[in-house]
């Protein structure tokens, strides 16, 4: 984390969005993150996306555990509101936090460390509530903040600094996600801003549980030959299935795509991404092809990136615990309970 | 033993074979002809087949803790036949199911032995394996009724309000109560000479267990988040809370809820949702017992360093890991009051019934957002799930909650910049603002080192301010917390200190010593930290025995800690056994050590 606050320098030809705030309005501190850290690309896709969806900076709310990635709330969007709670459970916070204002926007930086071992079981329960948040982990198959030690993502055989390959089965934090039915899937690369802005406007907007499953190697301690986590090897071995465009509400969907490779998606929440697939094969709204490509193509040593898999038909939590549309927070006491007359009727089953 | 309204029946039973409703049925008939009663259940760790009591201890003179006698035993549990009968006091009597026949060598000569072919007489007159078994429980109560001359018109009613919506089980279970009603009169000199005769002394009251109480209080207090992870003691307080809402906070045209609970994966979950509902402006709660507080330890430090409300609710269980879950103790309060690694100290609250755990819940919710710290309310099993007669509640309708230090919109867009932890007032209370309610209001909420100004800090003199600050919130605090109950009188040189569930045993006890010329002062604290009239009252004496549940002595821990109270005159009187505490035990410690050249 960092005190230095970023100078606020506006450029006059800076481009505004529809609230007049230009990207500059999005950042947030200086990082302290190593010099080449992917998870600083990962902060400036995310200050764009943000931008771009012209979200109110104080109806965001940055949501982090612990660990490198869990810092980067520092670095977006100074006017938002940050919570840096404590490792593996930034998923617990956000689900209370949602469940008293459904009205913010969620978003939840978390790593590899924090999401497949302290806190897979928060990860795996706010998908089973498919809490409606935008959930990024930042996977670099390594520890940073301790100094280099394996993740649960990382791969059989990667090879670490000093020591020995990995020979733990990894955890594919997207393929879990499937199985748990989470209902936005996506996989990118911090190195390919083209591909990560629009799939986490994407995941932003979708209601319900969006996971954006970002490689973002770690220049310090995991990004040297025979690391699979490298920038080097990602770079070799990523490939595109399906990748989106995000319509802006404002916007109509001028493009005309060819049938079959691309596909306009109605999210629930009024909003439209297109669908644009790479593989004509694929089909990202098929629980079990999708399941079943991204281990084959995991097995052949390929990184499969882009929106894996969407949902629209599934409920978020609000509306599968029936709940009220006005943030429980912004209730008026004097609706909540029901009064002393009440008291006293109610107590005569104990008389 | 030949008493009017002072009598002890217990009822050995089997776990699982339903016959809760029928002790019920039996508490509440003795409550409706105006006596006092207490009921406790003393149940095993178990879905079905171990052994279960009810203990219904008849009060005239209106005690409120377990007695140390049984007069009538109910023995219908073959397994515990032997140390139920032991059990009895002499000339007591027991009841069994004499359609199989007893052992010689289970008899006594000192007590009644009432044998009634319930399961003949039940097998007999229904139809069906678990009708069976119900109305066996039922035809007890009828043998009851028959010994203690219980109202059986008041019987009728309460089954006529029970069935009101299943009238053919009023008429069925009426036989029941008559077959064993009229069997005891034929066969037995009824009623006995102990008795139940009509009073007027439950009157403004109701019956009712601490989470129960609990719950409603959480609703009242406008609690509108609820994460929990089952856990015995504790799950029904939720579970109230969940019946309460479901009655009065779904619009009845919409059928949307206006509250929302969360079943948690696990306590670590559960803290975390209920601080993020209080990040957001909920007012949010958990219940738990001691192995959730162990799991929740992490966050509730981070809650105290970043200054987040919400209330915590310990229905405390007997024993370190897991214990012996279904008996009582008070042993959280050393791991709640310091729960969490680094610097921590909580604000506790201590109800000592249900109907503290209503209004104190609803305290808590004030104290909580009041002083921007997690409150943790610490009951037990005893308080939490047996049958407490208390005062009806009632509700002040002009009751506003105290949402504490919170800039709206309006003192926002009135001021130059936000900063989250300054001291303004002097009374080591920040201000703090909601998301999504302003522009400027936003901050970063963070475990890290911050500074006064909310900002990550490693250096030494902003991290010291800070929780220095903390620290005149802790003394803030100290005046804000219930005041302890204080019976004072300048003759005595000796008092009895307590906490929670052990006000009933303590003074009952206090009337029992005073019989017999000795004469206590009684201090029952109500919060921690400890208010100034807690350190005036131990100064004031030259012996304090310090009565609770659990073996270390932890309240006489903290009185040390916290209060630098002068250890050689807290005296322990510690009851760590699972079993509620009861006045025969704070009598005989009290004697004990007078005998040992203690002053009274």
């Amino acid at each position: 984390m960092t005190y230095i606050a970023k100078p606020k320098i506006s450029l006059p030809n800076l481009p505004k969005n529809e609230l007049g705030l230009t990207t500059r309005d999005y950042e947030g501190a200086v990082s302290t993150l190593c010099a080449g850290c992917g998870h600083d690309s990962v902060t400036a896709a995310l200050i764009q996306a943000v931008f771009e969806l012209d979200i109110e900076p104080h109806m965001l709310a940055k949501m982090s555990g612990i660990g490198c990635s869990s810092k980067t709330p520092a670095y977006f969007v100074s006017e938002a509101h940050g919570f840096n709670s404590v490792h593996g459970r930034m998923p617990s916070v956000t689900t209370g936090a949602n469940a008293a204002n459904r009205d913010m926007t969620y978003i939840g930086v978390s790593g590899d460390g924090d999401s497949l071992s302290i806190g897979v079981g928060q990860f795996v329960h706010a998908i089973r509530r498919n809490l409606n948040m935008c959930y990024l982990i930042e996977n670099n198959g390594v520890y940073g903040l301790t100094k280099g030690q394996f993740s649960a993502s990382a791969d059989i055989g990667t090879k670490p600094k000093k020591g020995l390959p990995n020979q733990q089965e990894p955890i594919d934090p997207a393929s879990a996600a499937l199985a748990l039915g989470a209902t936005y899937i996506a996989r990118s690369f911090s190195g390919d801003k083209e591909q990560l802005i629009p799939l986490i406007k994407g995941a932003i907007m979708h209601s319900g549980f969006s996971l954006v499953d970002i490689i973002s190697p770690c220049v310090t301690f995991n990004d040297h030959e025979g690391s699979t986590k490298s920038y080097a090897h990602t770079r070799e071995f990523y490939r595109h299935v399906a990748n989106i465009d995000y319509i802006h509400p404002t916007e109509e969907i001028r493009v005309s795509y060819d049938e079959g490779e691309a596909l306009p998606i109605h999210l629930r929440g009024g909003d439209t991404i297109v669908l644009r697939k790479v593989d004509r094969d694929y089909d990202p709204t098929s629980r079990a092809d999708a399941f079943k490509h991204l281990r084959d193509r995991f097995n052949a040593g390929e990184i499969t990136t882009g929106l894996l898999y969407v949902n629209e038909d599934r409920a978020e939590m609000h509306e599968l615990m029936h709940n009220i549309d006005t943030p429980l927070s912004r209730l008026p006491y004097e609706g909540l309970h029901p009064g002393n007359d009440e008291l006293q009727k109610l107590q005569s089953r104990y008389r | 033993m030949a008493s009017t309204n002072d009598v002890v029946i217990k009822i050995a039973t089997v776990n699982g074979t339903g016959s809760a409703s029928a002790n019920g049925l039996l508490r509440k008939a003795i409550f409706r002809m105006g006596v006092p009663v207490v009921g406790k259940n003393y149940f095993p760790s178990n879905i079905q087949g171990l052994p279960t009591w009810y203990e219904i201890r008849v009060t005239g003179d209106g005690y409120s803790c377990r007695s140390d006698r049984v007069d009538i035993m109910v023995a219908m549990n073959a397994q515990t036949y032997a140390k139920d009968l032991a059990d009895v006091e002499p000339g007591g009597c027991l009841i069994y199911d004499s359609t199989w026949p007893r052992s010689s060598l289970l008899n006594r000569d000192d007590i009644t032995i009432i044998g009634i072919p319930l399961s003949k007489m039940c097998n007999e007159h229904f139809d069906g394996v678990r009708a069976r078994i119900l109305m066996k429980n039922i035809a007890y109560v009828g043998v009851i009724a028959a010994l203690l001359d219980l109202d059986l018109d008041i019987i009728k009613g309460l089954l006529e309000e029970t069935f009101a919506a299943k009238q053919h089980l009023i008429a069925s279970n009426m036989e029941a109560i008559h077959l064993g009603y009229d069997h005891a009169s034929k066969h037995f000199p009824c009623p006995l000479p102990t008795r139940v005769e009509k009073m007027d002394a439950t009157k403004g009251h109701i019956v009712i267990d601490g989470n129960t109480a609990a719950g409603l209080g959480c609703m009242y207090a406008g609690a509108t988040v609820g994460a929990w992870y089952p856990i015995t003691p504790s799950t029904s307080l939720m579970d109230a809370f969940r019946t309460f809402c479901g009655r009065y906070r779904v619009d009845p045209e919409t059928g949307k809820r206006t509250y929302c609970i969360i079943q948690a994966e696990d306590e670590l979950a559960a803290i975390g949702m209920v601080l993020g509902a209080s990040w957001m402006g909920a007012r949010s709660f958990t219940p738990t017992s001691g192995p959730g507080i162990s799991l929740m330890s992490e966050f509730i430090g981070f809650a105290y360093y970043a200054e987040i409300p919400t209330v915590i609710f310990d229905v405390q269980r007997t024993g370190p890991s897991t214990g012996m879950p279904t008996r009582t103790q008070q042993c959280d309060l050393l791991s709640c009051a310091y729960a969490s690694h680094g610097d921590t100290k909580h604000v506790l609250v201590f109800p000592a019934d249900p109907e503290e755990c209503f209004y104190m819940s609803v305290q808590s919710f004030d104290l909580a957002e009041r002083l921007q710290t997690p409150v943790m309310v610490l009951t037990d099993l005893d308080i939490g799930m047996n049958d407490w007669m208390v005062p009806e509640l009632e509700w002040d309708d002009s009751y506003i909650p105290d949402r504490g230090k919170v800039y709206g919109a309006e003192d926002l867009e009135k001021m130059e910049r936000f900063y989250r932890y300054l001291d303004v007032d002097g009374d080591g209370i920040p201000y703090r603002t909601l998301p999504g309610v302003h522009p400027k209001g936003a901050y970063f909420t963070r475990g890290s080192g911050h500074t006064k100004l909310g900002a990550y800090t490693e250096n030494s003199a902003d991290y010291k301010e800070v929780v220095d600050r903390l620290l005149v919130k802790w003394e803030t605090a100290r005046t804000m917390l219930p005041e302890a109950e204080i019976r004072h009188s300048k003759f005595n040189k000796a008092a009895i200190l307590t906490m929670g569930s052990c006000d009933g045993a303590c003074k009952e006890a206090l009337d029992r010593l005073e019989k017999q010329k000795i004469g206590l002062n009684y201090c029952r604290v109500k919060g921690f930290p400890f208010t100034d009239a807690v350190r005036e009252f131990i100064d004031q004496h030259e012996v304090v025995y310090v009565v609770e549940q659990n073996r270390d002595a932890q309240l006489r821990t903290l009185l040390i800690n916290d209060i630098e109270a002068d250890q050689r005159k807290l005296v322990p009187l510690l009851h760590y056994d699972g079993m509620p505490i009861n006045a025969g035990f704070v009598v005989d410690g009290v004697l004990k050590e007078i005998a040992k050249g203690r002053a009274a």
